[in-house]
């Protein structure tokens, strides 16, 4: 993504929505209107931190087809490396933000009978415009929505209030979960069901699905969680004969970037693609953390997503 | 820019030809003396003044006989434009995109006023000022695509995204080289490119969807693809081989000038904002052989490329029956000096 693909937008307005998450309006400030998008999409937001450059993905969440601002909510994450508290702490109402064009690798199946919207915490978010959109459509939709407490749910009155008994949300210390099996086995054919949360949410909701028949092709997930962080390792380039040193809480892609080594990227949580690279040589293994390679790829060893996987090891010999 | 539109005929008579000026700016596809499929997809970013490139969407002095070609072939044949109905958000999508691009590049020609929803379009060339209501297509006298697409040069066709793959569920096809939007209607990515030879087993088409499939708003990007076709006729269709298949027989030494023409596609690639779907246009610029010996580059490259160009991609194009006539007829304006690398004339 260079620099001239990028926009330019102003803070408008920020808004407390739950204890940790707070709500962004974005405004343009280069003169041209913002693009309108399609329901599940995403922006990157790149922050100048004091000590380098954080670009974090976060899903839009107005209306489609209002795109004089964007809007996008921020959770904000205990272990960060920088990119949420930076969206709470450093940003205020007026700071000029860089923004990506947006991104949809989360779009509803038109075709769909019917959708089952699964979302936990903040996985929220791209169902916002997935839901305005189906809505508009006039489509057969249903939220389930898992909270841990109504205090950090984040618009559950609103979306109750706007979709009526469409939707259904799950307070997890009332003693209330999705019920996810009861919710899949009585869904007409044709139906589509979409899951957006926390890694382990994500995980049970498609070995659910799996196990109660639902095709492959008709079970969606986004998921937002950031790698886990590891030890720092050797990343030698192999084309232009280079090492750079890969840092514990950062990843190869960010590392390139620092050292001012153009990688292709688009949405930098591996699921996109666009940022396979080949492995010439591992001394050590490597953690593949990505949702995109095919298991058979990744126990070849010769492909990395660099957005999101690292090693665990000593050095890693890359096709750049 | 104000253009002078030729009137002329793509068919019967077939009195199209072009301009000098329409000749310098000609696509030419060939960068090399020889040529081979490979991923040949570049941002389609704005070119020079007066090149093809100038603007997103190339409207040129064919503009308006063009129209009233493909205005011919939908009366005979109404099964040239269909779209499923999961298509109607990215049918308004197209329609945004065309007209806000021409009314822009060409405000001399085309105005277009909005007010909310309520938008203004006027088409000065081909008479038409319609106000309707974006979003409801009630308000137009036909379906979007449809609507935009009989006012714009090129043929169209939108694919939707589902599950890693592309369909083919929309499309305006009229002035195609041997394909059929009805047989291809619904089909992926890979199933309407089944028919094209050596591309599959190089992983060019694999290539290609993992790259389509991350396209962005705002990045459209553009290849080139060529073939060549006898007598200016845009409507090579499968539905009627029966009235053009003939016409590769009658090509004779004294005829090639005039009656084989090189066939260039300028395929353009946009991702859609409202319905995340992908738009391909596909612009067809004709050139005949005489036309195109006046640049001399193009007179020595062209029998290069066509000499060397592998039987399997010969026979797909169909090609076969006149290339040898073709090149020696060609060959009479290469001298065999250099040609210099790139597209343009020297
Ligand atoms: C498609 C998509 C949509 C999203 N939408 C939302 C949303 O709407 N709301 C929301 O709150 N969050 C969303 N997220 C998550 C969001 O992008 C951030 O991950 C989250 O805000 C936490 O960021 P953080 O920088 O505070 O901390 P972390 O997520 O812990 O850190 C992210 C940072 O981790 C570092 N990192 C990346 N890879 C590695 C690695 N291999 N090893 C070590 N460090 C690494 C980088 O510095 C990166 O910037 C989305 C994510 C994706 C992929
Ligand atoms: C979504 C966009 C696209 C559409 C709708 C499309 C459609 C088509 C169709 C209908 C044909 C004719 C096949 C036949 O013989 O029946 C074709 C041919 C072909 N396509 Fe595509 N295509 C698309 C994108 C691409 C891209 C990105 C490439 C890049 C490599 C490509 C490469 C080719 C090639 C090499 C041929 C053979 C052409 C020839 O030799 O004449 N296509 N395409
Ligand atoms: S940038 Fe999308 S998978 Fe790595």
């Amino acid at each position: 993504m260079t620099a001239s693909f990028l926009r330019r937008v102003r803070v408008a307005e920020i808004e407390p929505v739950a204890s940790r998450i707070k709500r962004f309006r974005l405004v343009s400030t280069d003169g041209r209107p913002l693009s309108e998008f399609s329901g599940g999409s995403h922006i990157t937001v790149c922050m100048q931190s004091p000590d380098r450059l954080i670009r974090n993905p976060y899903s839009l969440m107005g209306s489609p087809t209002d795109p004089s601002s964007y809007q996008i909510s921020v959770l904000k994450v205990d272990d960060s490396r920088g990119g949420s508290h930076f969206m709470h702490d450093r940003v205020e109402v007026g700071t000029e933000l860089q923004i990506s064009e947006p991104l949809n690798l989360f779009p509803p199946a038109k075709l769909a009978r019917k959708h089952i919207l699964v979302a936990g915490g903040i996985g929220i978010t791209p169902f916002m415009s997935m839901m305005s959109e189906l809505d508009a459509l006039g489509a057969d939709f249903e939220l389930h929505y898992g909270v841990r407490s109504l205090g950090e749910g984040a618009y559950c009155r609103l979306l109750q209030t706007h979709y009526g008994s469409r939707i259904h949300v799950y307070a997890q210390d009332n003693g209330e979960l999705v019920p996810l099996e009861r919710v899949l086995g009585s869904q007409p054919l044709g139906a589509h069901v979409y899951v957006c949360g926390p890694k382990p949410m994500i995980d049970w909701a498609l070995r659910t699905a799996t196990l109660a028949g639902w095709p492959d092709e008709n079970i969606h997930s986004e998921q937002f969680a950031a790698p886990p962080a590891g030890k720092p390792f050797a990343v030698k380039l192999a084309r232009s004969e280079r090492e750079i040193t890969v840092g514990g809480h950062q990843s190869i892609l960010e590392a390139l970037e620092q050292e001012g080594i153009d990688a292709p990227f688009l949405c930098r949580g591996g699921a996109c693609g666009q940022c396979e690279t080949g492995v010439s040589a591992c001394d050590g293994y490597i953690e593949h953390n990505d949702h995109y390679l095919t298991d058979a790829e990744k126990a070849s060893g010769k492909k990395i997503m660099i957005c999101m996987s690292r090693i665990s090891g000593d050095s890693i010999t890359l096709d750049l | 820019m104000v253009l002078a539109f030729k009137q002329e005929t793509f068919r019967d008579d077939f009195t199209f030809s072009n301009s000098p000026e329409s000749i310098r700016r000609f696509p030419f596809p060939f960068h090399e003396d020889k040529y081979m499929y490979a991923v040949n997809i570049e941002p389609h970013v704005l070119g020079p003044k007066g090149s093809v490139y100038e603007f997103p969407i190339d409207i040129d002095e064919h503009y308006v006989s063009e129209m009233r070609d493909r205005e011919l072939v939908l009366a005979a044949d109404p099964g040239r434009c269909q779209a499923l109905p999961h298509m109607m958000t990215a049918q308004w999508d197209m329609l945004e995109l065309l007209m806000t691009s021409m009314a822009h590049d060409y405000p001399e020609h085309f105005t277009l006023t909005r007010d909310g929803d309520r938008w203004h379009w006027i088409n000065r060339p081909l008479g038409i000022d319609q106000k309707f209501t974006f979003g409801d297509h009630k308000t137009l006298p036909y379906e979007p695509m449809e609507y935009i697409g009989r006012q714009c040069q090129g043929d169209f066709s939108i694919q939707d995204q589902r599950d890693g793959q592309l369909y083919m569920d929309a499309g305006l096809i009229t002035t195609q080289a041997d394909w059929s939007l009805d047989f291809d209607i619904g089909m992926n990515f890979f199933e309407w490119h089944g028919p094209v030879p050596l591309a599959h087993e190089k992983g060019v088409f694999e290539r290609a969807l993992k790259f389509l499939l991350n396209l962005q708003v705002g990045r459209p990007v553009r290849r080139l693809n060529w073939t060549m076709t006898i007598n200016s006729r845009l409507d090579t269709s499968p539905e009627n081989y029966h009235k053009w298949g003939i016409d590769r027989t009658t090509v004779t030494p004294e005829n090639v000038g005039d009656k084989v023409h090189l066939r260039v596609e300028l395929q353009g690639l946009w991702r859609l904002p409202r319905s995340n779907a992908i738009l391909f246009s596909i612009r067809c610029y004709l050139i005949k052989m005489r036309e195109l010996v006046t640049v001399p580059k193009w007179g020595r490259r062209l029998p290069r490329v066509l000499e060397t160009l592998p039987p399997e991609i010969a026979d797909y194009k169909g090609l076969s029956r006149y290339r040898q006539m073709t090149i020696d007829w060609l060959k009479t304006y290469d001298d065999g000096a250099p040609t210099s690398p790139g597209f343009g004339p020297d």
